[in-house]
Parts: structure tokens; C-alpha cells; sequence
């Protein structure tokens, strides 16, 4: 949920939307912000599933340093999306374990 | 491999401080964070600071992390964002990852300023989503402006727990309650008094015994506990929340000084293992120097204070300030910290610093 008024902040400033693509739905991000802000934004709270038990996480330190909120991005596995900023028509996916590498070709 | 007078890993308030006060005396200054903006935590800070007009008491954390940038902006320094230092060697050379390429700085003297690590609190339930650090939750609502949830349990009556739990308000979620495994509410009465005030109950002698949900976090079940800190079975009590907030605390954040040979001592006061230093900031390494947190877990206005003593003591050391006009400066700051240290939250910091000191000198 986006905080838009804000007692000592003040209204939320316009920022540039982008369309991102998460889990093949597309929302509404700002341009710069991290991804994590972005999901959290639209209520989505589990990033992946851990590899030897599958087991939920979502956003727990927020600034790089704990990897719970790791996922896809544009085919890249383990990416900190709480700390790697939104750029328009990326393609975010929910991880399963530690991703997949791409093979050559891809 | 480039090479500078003085390489700073961190751009938080000791960072940023120490980089102004070398850079103003002529020392040519690199400054290193591995975040897209300086500043550290500062501007997660929206509520007024402490302590007294020297220490821009009534200024909000924000405000002083924007006077901290303007100035290291006009003090020559360099920063350089997006640069994660991952290794010292031989006590001079740092590695560097800078937008994602591999770059070595050699340096006369470093500085230390990586700040803290939040601490955790391991219970069943612990890892489902919802469960997050107080920081996680200051970044998100105060810097990104994105509420994790609505209903939230906070676990920690210390500042950061009563602060944020405030700013959580502010933001427009429900803080159910928060709770503290002491017997007595760990921060600032007047921090306290102003969530009382809200109607949010504070309850001390009690811990979170489990976090419940299919996922992500629907309930908590808290319990009280005796002064033996055990568990008292049948005081079991539900709370419907979606958001479980950790303010237990943090840990200075060290690799680099271990990496470095830092001598460690185990200082509880100040947060845990810290390295050894004396009243330059000087650790037991030569020209290494340590700032902010890392030096002992305090408050943003003394990491502020021991950056800048930091930054004046290198400065001396490397011929750009004589010993007089480095001991007339060190002073006022010395001066300042110690009122930082006052009262009794105050004291048992500044002891434990004085000790550490005392060691350095042995």
C-alpha cells in the first residue's frame, strides 16, 4: 500500500510510472524505486521459496544484506530486489530454490 | 590502483563527518558506499534529534543527512556510490566493486565507518513473510513511502522500537502492541510516554512465542515471562497482525576491521565485538581508524561527533593540520561527545568507551 499523505513527509511527489511484468501479471511501478517497494506496493509479500525445505520468505532487512527477497529478474536468478532499482518492462519472477541458469541461446 | 590520502568505507553520519572535517583541511578524501545515495540511515530518521542545540537538537535526521551532503558536496571529498568494498590487504589497499566493475584503492590512512547490523530473534514462525527488521520497515514507509501491512506487532521497547512504532502510526498502520522481555521499557520516557498516550499498550515481562500463518504472518502469540526470563505457561495471549517488527537491537557491522587484524574486545554496552581503539579513532592497526557504529553502537549525533574526530586526527597525522590546531579542534568535539554521554543511559557508554581506550593504550 503507497503512503500518499504523510503528517511530516507531506503528499506523496509524483514520480515516473513504468509498467513492470511480476509473475506474468503487469503493474505499476516508480522508475527508480526498488523492486521490493514496488511488489510491497501492489500487497505481494512472498519473493520465493527456499531450496531445500520451499519455504515462503519475503522482505526481512530491506537493504541488501539478509538475500530473503531474492527473485528473477529479466532471467537473472538471486537478484536483491531490495536494493535494485525498477526500470520499465522488466520481468520479475517469484523464485523457486536458487533459479535456474540460463543456457546458451537464451 | 589509484591512490588517495584517506579512503572512508561508509557515507553514513561518521563517514560523511570524517570525509568533511579531512577533505576542509586539504586531505584528498575518497568515500565509498555501496548504496545508490549517501547518507546511511539518516533518512529513514523523520522524527526531531536529541540532545542538546550543539547537536542540532530538534532537527529531524533527515534535515541534518541533507546538511551533512551539501557539505561534503563543497568540501572536495569524493564520493562514489554504488561501490561495495569487500576486502582490505596488507593493511593500505582496498577492493572495490563500482557499478559492477573491480577497482583497487591504495590508501595512506582508511577509515572504518560501516555502521550496524540489526540483530534477530529467532521464535517459531520467524521466517514468514511479514517478519521484518525495524530498519526494513523505517526504509520502506519513511524513505520508499510503501506500508508492509496494517496491524503490527513490535517486539523491542528500546528508541528504535518506540520510534518506530510512532513512525508506523504516522504512516497510517495499527500498532497493536508492543512487548519487552525486561521488566522496564528499555527507551526514553518521553519516546514511550507519546505511544501510551496513542493507546498502544506496552508490555513488559512478555515475549512473542510464535508467529502464525500460512505464508505470511496472521497471528502472534505472546506469553509472559518471569525474571528468569522463563516462559510462563497458560499466559499465552492471541494478536491478529500481518506485520511482526524486530527492534532488538544492532551489532556493529565489522568484517573489514577483522579482515584488517583489528585487535576485538567484547564491550555489551556498545553492542558486542568491536575493535580496540584509542582517543584518535586510531584502532591497534596502524592508520586504520574506526567511526559511527562500528566504534560502539550510539546514536546518529555521536557517530557525528566521532567522524569528525576522526577525520581531524587523520588529518594531523598526515601533516595538513599542526598539533595545535588539531588538539584546539579534537577538544570542542571531545567536549560535545561526552555530553552525548550523559545521564544514565548515557554513562555506562561512556565508561565502557573509556575502558576500550585505556585498552588501546596498554
Amino acid at each position: 500500500m503507497r503512503i500518499k499523505e504523510h503528517p511530516i513527509l507531506g503528499p506523496l511527489v509524483k514520480k515516473t510510472v513504468v509498467k513492470i511484468e511480476v509473475d506474468g501479471r503487469l503493474i505499476d511501478a516508480f522508475e527508480g524505486e526498488p523492486i521490493a517497494a514496488a511488489l510491497m506496493a501492489v500487497g505481494k509479500s512472498i519473493f520465493r521459496y527456499t531450496k531445500k525445505k520451499g519455504e515462503p520468505r519475503g522482505v526481512f532487512c530491506a537493504i541488501g544484506q539478509c538475500t530473503d527477497c531474492m527473485m528473477t529478474v529479466d532471467g537473472v536468478p538471486n537478484v536483491r530486489t531490495c536494493i535494485t532499482p525498477v526500470k520499465a518492462g522488466m520481468k520479475i519472477k517469484t523464485q523457486k530454490q536458487t533459479g535456474e541458469l540460463r543456457t546458451a541461446g537464451q | 590502483m589509484r591512490q588517495v590520502d584517506l579512503a572512508i568505507v561508509g557515507a553514513g553520519p561518521a563517514g560523511l563527518s570524517a570525509a568533511i572535517e579531512a577533505a576542509k583541511a586539504g586531505v584528498k578524501v575518497v568515500l565509498f558506499d555501496e548504496n545508490q545515495k549517501a547518507g546511511g540511515q539518516l533518512f529513514k530518521q523523520i522524527h526531531k534529534f536529541f540532545g542538546s542545540k550543539a547537536h542540532q537538537a530538534g532537527v529531524r535526521g533527515i534535515d541534518i543527512g541533507n546538511n551533512l551532503l551539501e557539505e561534503v558536496e563543497k568540501s572536495g571529498a569524493e564520493v562514489m556510490l554504488d561501490a561495495v568494498v569487500w576486502a582490505i590487504y596488507k593493511t593500505d589497499t582496498l577492493c572495490v566493486t563500482h557499478n559492477g566493475k573491480n577497482t583497487m584503492f591504495k590508501a595512506k590512512k582508511i577509515l572504518l565507518a560501516t555502521g550496524a547490523t540489526e540483530n534477530v530473534l529467532a521464535f517459531p514462525g520467524w521466517t514468514l513473510a511479514g517478519v521484518m527488521g525495524a530498519g526494513a520497515i523505517q526504509t520502506m514507509i519513511n524513505v520508499h513511502r510503501v506500508l508492509p501491512g496494517k496491524k503490527v506487532l513490535m517486539i523491542g521497547s528500546g528508541n528504535v522500537g518506540l520510534i518506530v512504532s510512532y513512525q508506523l502510526m504516522q504512516a497510517g498502520a495499527e500498532v497493536k502492541a508492543i512487548v519487552e522481555a525486561l521488566p522496564t521499557i528499555g527507551g526514553y520516557a518521553v519516546h514511550a510516554s507519546k505511544i501510551v498516550r496513542c493507546g498502544v499498550p506496552i508490555l513488559t515481562s512478555t515475549t512473542i512465542k510464535q508467529a502464525i500463518g500460512k505464508e505470511k504472518v496472521q497471528k502472534a502469540v505472546l506469553i509472559n515471562l518471569d525474571k528468569n526470563f522463563k516462559q510462563i505457561a497458560g499466559t499465552e495471549q492471541q494478536l491478529d497482525v500481518d506485520v511482526i517488527c524486530l527492534a532488538i537491537g544492532l551489532s556493529p557491522l565489522s568484517e573489514l576491521a577483522w579482515m584488517a587484524g583489528c585487535e576485538f574486545a567484547d564491550v555489551p554496552q556498545l553492542g558486542g565485538f568491536l575493535p580496540v581503539h584509542n582517543e584518535n579513532m586510531e584502532t591497534t592497526v596502524p592508520g586504520i581508524y574506526v567511526a559511527g557504529d562500528l566504534a560502539g553502537i550510539e546514536e546518529a549525533s555521536t557517530a557525528i561527533e566521532e567522524g569528525r574526530l576522526a577525520g581531524i586526527a587523520i588529518a594531523e597525522s598526515l601533516a595538513f593540520l599542526t598539533a595545535g590546531e588539531a588538539k584546539e579542534k579534537k577538544h570542542l568535539i571531545i567536549d560535545r561527545a561526552e555530553q552525548l554521554r550523559d545521564g544514565p543511559f548515557g554513562l555506562s557508554r561512556r565508561q565502557a568507551k573509556e575502558q576500550l581506550i585505556q585498552r588501546s593504550l596498554k
